[in-house]
């Protein structure tokens, strides 16, 4: 496997992942098994109708930027990053 | 001072703003500072998209489809925010690095095709068009309300301000202003917010004072209040699901990959100085939204139990329960001159009676001598602009949520006209019918498509196809159908090739655009619709604002299975792929300032 393979592996892999999570909070969590967690009550709110309304947007953010982290240092490793200065 | 003075001096203000900002941006030396490559920094840069992409959907609309559906609205919120997670990981930096000004170009690039790029101009026009009717709509709701007039009147007057704002073009573009945009929608929008989740709760943050207990002595939470006057009321509680599971799913997922797939959203991360500063703008853009979309339930669920509120003033069923109708307020009676709002009192008492369809309700209904619904119409879009009227908060609140109101709708009904006017004079006109037109004859052709445009936009906006975010995901479902899937195998797959990527765009689109056509009527007139638009006639339960996710299905097989039997793509697009692919040598931003 050439090393440019292997860099692009490691992002696909690293997407998937976070599509996985992307994907149980929103259609898992809010959708398909909503009914299920609103037996659980945090607060006023029950935590399916949290995660449709609520939870899913927050991790999103989160899910954006923790890629973006893992992905620079990912580029750096493999010394694809741009050249800085342009 | 009058509510209307206040709103005019509002509105005129923030407009001087963002004139006057758009004027010293180009008097200094900015452009200077583009060209050198640093670009906008990702912060402000995520801001200014946030500007671009809340339009009169998620401002005016989409909270008052919450207020109504509960639930089941929750598709809006996750559907427009998750698109964001595909576009960061999956388009953004690639399209970056690519560097190209427009998504038709890249996609006659990767599929060595002039065709694909025709094919790719069609289906951006036809998303932008009908994103536009949408804005119409809500424009027309805005302005009518503002000089209380019918909603035709104003949604006219409303067509002839976005033409002169979108031909004059320059506050488009102009990154400061779209920041001074956002500041004053983000304002407008959560102030209200506060006021009405202190009065109902005493926490100040709306979406905290969503999950907290009442302050009028109840001990209840909000939502299980709310839930209980609904279903008091014989309409569906609130949190409850109402809908198929079905088309839920697909209906977050159209609007998830139609995000996406949306041209104007995506031509934002050309501009950024780097690869990864695309990464982080897709970040930063999601930040600032979501302060808006997380806000939209607390404000959809207040608005609904303060209107419930203030018609059924006491218990159920007992005389003097109900709201008089010559008592009503004075916002009522404004909404009722647009025609958005209306009464009619079916059992002659003189009371307002609003209740659900609720079977087990109805029988209760009939022993209180109710002899059905009274408010024969509640647009769903009236009700952010509605919201702080009916929460009695002070006049300048009400102006500032019109001046965001109508700044939403403004910024992205003249980005998108712009986008459709080039697309043609440029893409379609000087690219390939018309090469010989020179740089005057292309903007005349342009300033005449936009005419067109708005034309037809306000036309089919008169009667539109549904409520503002339902016209907006009929476009995200023709965006998601057509361009994301080629987009995405243009990126991921070397294999990909221009047979394959044409007609599994033409399979995404043709497909979405007739299943719509086919419940909407064809071309958005209502009366050539060939199937009732309801529940129980729509294929599997699935409406036509979900069909996108379908299409977008249908897009990718055909894709994959029409490169697989034809030839692969050749050498030189193989290797542009893999270039693309990673950051290192990106080129300087493209910047059209």
């Amino acid at each position: 496997m050439t090393k440019a393979e292997e860099y692009w592996r490691t992002n696909v892999k690293l997407v998937v992942t976070c599509l996985i999570v992307w994907f149980i909070v929103s259609f898992g969590f809010g959708i398909l098994i909503h009914d299920a967690l609103n037996s659980i009550q945090i607060g006023g709110y029950k935590l399916g109708f949290w995660f449709a309304q609520q939870g899913s947007m927050y991790i999103f953010i989160a899910l954006i930027f923790i890629y973006s982290v893992r992905m620079n240092k990912i580029d750096r490793k493999f010394g694809v990053e741009e050249e800085e200065g342009n | 001072m009058g509510l209307k003075a206040m709103t005019f001096l509002v509105v005129g203000l923030t407009f001087a703003i963002y004139i006057y900002i758009a004027i010293r941006a180009r008097a200094s030396s900015t452009s200077d500072f583009y060209v050198a490559g640093k670009g906008v920094h990702p912060v402000l840069n995520g801001m200014a998209t946030g500007a671009d992409w809340m339009s009169a959907a998620s401002f005016i609309s989409m909270a008052g489809l919450i207020a109504f559906q509960g639930y089941d609205a929750s598709a809006y919120l996750m559907g427009w925010t998750g698109g964001y997670v595909l576009l960061a990981m999956m388009l953004a930096p690639y399209l970056r690095k690519y560097g190209k000004f427009t998504v038709p170009e890249f996609i006659g690039d990767r599929f060595y095709s002039k065709k694909a790029r025709i094919v790719a101009v069609i289906c951006l026009i036809v998303c932008s068009l009908t994103y536009v009717i949408g804005q119409m709509k809500g424009i027309g709701v805005a302005f009518s309300r503002f000089l209380e007039v019918p909603f035709a009147t104003g949604l006219v007057a409303g067509m002839a301000i976005v033409f002169i704002y979108a031909v004059l073009g320059g506050m488009k573009g102009i990154t400061y202003t779209q920041i001074a945009q956002y500041c004053v929608l983000i304002f407008a929008y959560t102030i209200p917010a506060i006021f009405i989740a202190l009065q109902l709760t005493g926490n100040p943050i709306p979406q905290l004072g969503l999950g907290s207990t009442m302050t009028d002595g109840s001990g209840l939470y909000l939502l299980d209040k709310l839930d209980k006057v609904c279903v008091d009321l014989g309409f569906a509680a609130y949190t409850a699901q109402k809908g198929s599971t079905l088309n839920i799913f697909l209906l977050t997922m159209s609007l998830m990959i139609g995000t996406a797939g949306l041209p104007h959203v995506i031509i934002r991360f050309f501009t950024v100085p780097r690869v990864k500063d695309a990464r982080f703008s897709a970040g930063w853009a999601l930040v600032f939204i979501g302060i808006l979309y997380t806000t939209a339930p607390a404000v959809g669920a207040m608005a609904r139990l303060n209107l419930l509120h203030t018609i059924q003033t006491g218990a159920v069923g007992s005389p003097d329960g109900n709201l008089a109708y010559d008592q009503r307020p004075t916002w009522f009676k404004n909404w009722e001159t647009t025609g958005l709002l209306k009464f009619e009192d079916k059992n002659g008492d003189g009371k307002i009676q609003y209740y659900g369809n609720n079977k087990d309700f109805a029988a209760k209904a009939e022993s209180f001598g109710w002899k059905g619904n009274e408010m024969t119409k509640v647009d769903r879009d009236i009700m952010v602009l509605a919201n702080p009227e009916i929460a009695k908060l002070p006049n300048w609140v009400i102006a500032l949520v019109a001046a965001g109101g109508i700044a939403a709708a403004l910024s992205t009904a003249a980005g998108l006209l712009l986008a459709i006017a080039s697309a043609i004079s440029h893409d379609l006109l000087k690219g390939v019918f018309l090469p010989d037109i020179d740089e005057r004859q292309e903007l005349m052709y342009s300033r005449i498509a936009m005419g067109c445009a708005i034309l037809v936009a306000g036309y089919l906006g008169l009667n539109p196809p549904g409520f503002a975010a339902q016209v907006v995901a009929l476009a995200f479902g023709l965006a998601a159908s057509s361009i994301f899937p080629a987009l995405m195998l243009g990126i991921f797959s070397k294999r990909c090739n221009n047979t394959g990527a044409i007609c599994g765009m033409m399979a995404g689109l043709g497909t979405t655009l007739i299943y719509i056509f086919l419940y909407k009527g064809w071309f958005f007139f209502k009366a050539t619709a060939m199937l009732p638009d309801n529940p129980a006639h729509w294929l599997l339960g699935i409406s036509p604002g979900s069909f996108g996710a379908v299409g977008a299905l249908f897009n990718f097989i055909v894709a994959i299975l029409v490169s697989r039997a034809t030839a692969p793509v050749p050498e030189h697009i193989a290797q542009m792929v893999e270039d693309i692919r990673v950051p290192i040598g990106a080129k300087a931003a493209v910047v059209d300032h």
